[in-house]
């Protein structure tokens, strides 16, 4: 079904590299997101996924680097070129991120209201119609306080393809879910994709839902990339840290370092 | 010996380190201050004129939160302030046989200081911290990331709507305070130094000249601007979760109310050498 054909890539990450202070956080990461495809990037807690998120998106700007969106390097780019990309680009961040003060509904027409010229009947159609395909119909007067952590992913979702957006960025949408709400998001990531043919980029720990929705996988650790490739090929990998990931093997200490440990337990902290 | 020299040197390198950190950080938030500064006023006065609008209705939102709503306060802790004004005088001016200098004192300190000062006091603890935990909460929530995330700029959208309100908002409350806190002054002579409606009155009228009110209220409008950054900036420095907002909520508080008693040292020696 997906034989590797050269599809063209909508985003281009050329030696990255993103510092706090002096901790290095992407070390000279260099990847390719394809269009029309689910890319999935994994990685474990605190590697540095919602970082290179933020970044792909142009929140922040990079210690050095490039990152080409549609042939356009947005590290480069002012303020006002920025906003004419990210109308094109939908994102669902970790904590939903809806707007607290005003209703579901407004959340998702607010897009709408700010960047077009559309009359009110229409945009309160449009969001109707958003509504209804992340499954929350008839939701649009409450308020976000009023709805359950997946009912809220399911409106941050509506409200990211409200623009309808190229791409489609998601970070940990299963994340403080339970594992029948998480399903559904995944359901919804598939539908959404059958739907609207958008580029989507996935930010999980989670393997079943990496399964379930990936075309391509990309791995991060320890500041790089370790992994690039299909399902096929990430099942085969011999790479040791893709293998533990995908055999849920916890983290081993040699005796030597576990002994370091314990007696760096009982002697320096008192 | 060796190792007490390098032992030394590293004493060395970390003081300047932590000297040197100090230095950028504060690098950091006086540059940070300053994006925020004239972030704010392009937003306010730049953009709109070249067509990239203006949030009035937010403002207006805005302005019925810190304006509207603190009006039964300002208005009962003016009036507390007029009552007190009158009566510390009249103990004083008895002495002298002059107790009608009583609507002096009360109408020229009302609005020249403690009606400007207390409205903005009371404008710090209400909104200041208000919308340093609403900034704070959003940053928190990733709600300012999911606003830039859809091309808006967090300034035009959060800040300027907030300094427009509190800018028209802030003097329009020391007038209401003005009023009020000299109807406080009023009640106390009426009712307990037998000065006479009329004559206290026709006493705070000649005392009062447009100067008094009108350096009052450019003291106002300054303060409401302080407050106002003072409430943003906190917000947008909140890191961490909800005790990372109620730290920075303390704080706005502390400091605008730091801040509007420097600027009110500043004006008032201004009006006072100067005009
Ligand atoms: N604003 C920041 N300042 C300093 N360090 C940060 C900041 N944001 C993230 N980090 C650090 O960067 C690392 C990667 O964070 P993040 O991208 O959120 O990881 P992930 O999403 O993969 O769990 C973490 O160790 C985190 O402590
Ligand atoms: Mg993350």
């Amino acid at each position: 079904m997906e034989t590797s054909t050269k599809t063209e890539a909508i985003i281009q990450v050329r030696n990255l590299v993103v510092a706090y202070e002096e901790r290095v956080i992407l070390d000279n990461i260099n990847l390719v997101i394809p269009r029309g495809e689910t890319t999935v990037i994994l990685g474990g807690s605190g590697c540095g996924k919602s970082t290179l998120l933020r970044h792909l998106i142009g929140l922040h700007k990079p210690e050095s680097g490039n990152i080409l969106v549609k042939g356009r390097d947005i590290t480069q780019l002012g303020e006002q070129e920025l906003s004419d990309i990210l109308r094109k680009v939908g994102v669902v961040f970790q904590s939903s991120a809806l707007f607290n003060s005003i209703s579901v509904g407004d959340n998702v027409a607010l897009p709408l209201r700010e960047h077009t010229r559309l009359e009110e009947s229409t945009i309160q159609i449009m969001t109707k119609i958003k509504l209804d395909m992340v499954g929350l119909s008839g939701y649009e007067r409450f308020m976000p306080s009023e709805l359950s952590g997946g009912m809220k992913k399911r409106a941050a979702f509506a409200r990211a393809i409200s623009m309808d957006p190229e791409i489609l960025f998601c970070d940990e949408p299963s994340a403080g879910l339970d594992p029948i709400v998480a399903a559904g998001l995944d359901q919804l990531i598939l539908k959404l994709k059958k739907a609207l043919k958008m580029t989507i980029v996935v930010v999980t720990h989670e393997m079943a839902s990496m399964y379930l929705i990936a075309d391509h996988i990309i791995m991060l650790n320890g500041g790089k990339v370790i992994f690039t490739g299909t399902q096929e090929e990430f099942k085969k990998s011999q790479n040791d840290r893709v293998r533990q990931f995908i055999e849920r093997r916890p983290e081993e200490y040699s005796e030597e370092e576990i002994g370091r440990y314990a007696r760096a337990l009982t002697t320096d902290s008192f | 010996m060796t190792e007490n020299v390098s032992q030394r040197q590293g004493l060395f390198v970390q003081f300047f380190g932590w000297i040197g950190r100090l230095v950028l950080e504060l690098f950091e938030r006086v540059f940070f201050i300053y994006r925020l500064i004239l972030d704010s006023l392009y937003w306010t006065f730049a953009a709109p004129l070249i067509g990239k609008g203006l949030r009035l209705g937010s403002a207006f939102d805005e302005m019925v939160k810190v304006g509207v709503n603190a009006v039964p306060i300002v208005g009962l802790i003016s009036f507390s302030i007029g009552m007190i004004l009158a009566m510390q005088s009249a103990y004083q001016l008895e002495q002298f046989g002059a107790t009608i200098f009583t609507a002096n004192l009360v109408a020229v300190a009302q609005t020249r200081e403690l009606g400007p000062l207390m409205t903005a006091i009371i404008v710090a603890g209400r909104s200041g911290s208000g919308i340093a935990a609403e900034i704070g909460t959003m940053k928190v929530g990733e709600e300012i990331e999911a606003l830039q995330s859809m091309g808006f700029n967090p300034i035009k959208f959060l800040v300027v709507p907030k300094l427009l309100a509190l800018a028209v908002m802030v003097p329009c409350l020391t007038i209401i305070s003005d009023f009020i806190g000299i109807s406080g002054g009023i009640s106390i002579a009426v009712f307990s130094l037998d000065l006479g409606f009329g004559r206290y009155l026709s006493a705070t009228i000649f005392a009062l000249v447009f100067k008094d009110i009108i350096t009052g209220l450019i003291k106002s409008v300054v303060f409401a601007v302080l407050v106002g950054l003072t409430g943003c900036y906190m917000g947008f420095k909140v890191e961490g979760g909800a005790e990372g907002v109620g730290r920075r909520t303390t704080q706005s508080v502390v400091v605008s109310i730091f801040l509007i008693i420097l600027a009110d040292a500043f004006f008032t020696s201004l009006f006072y050498y100067l005009w």
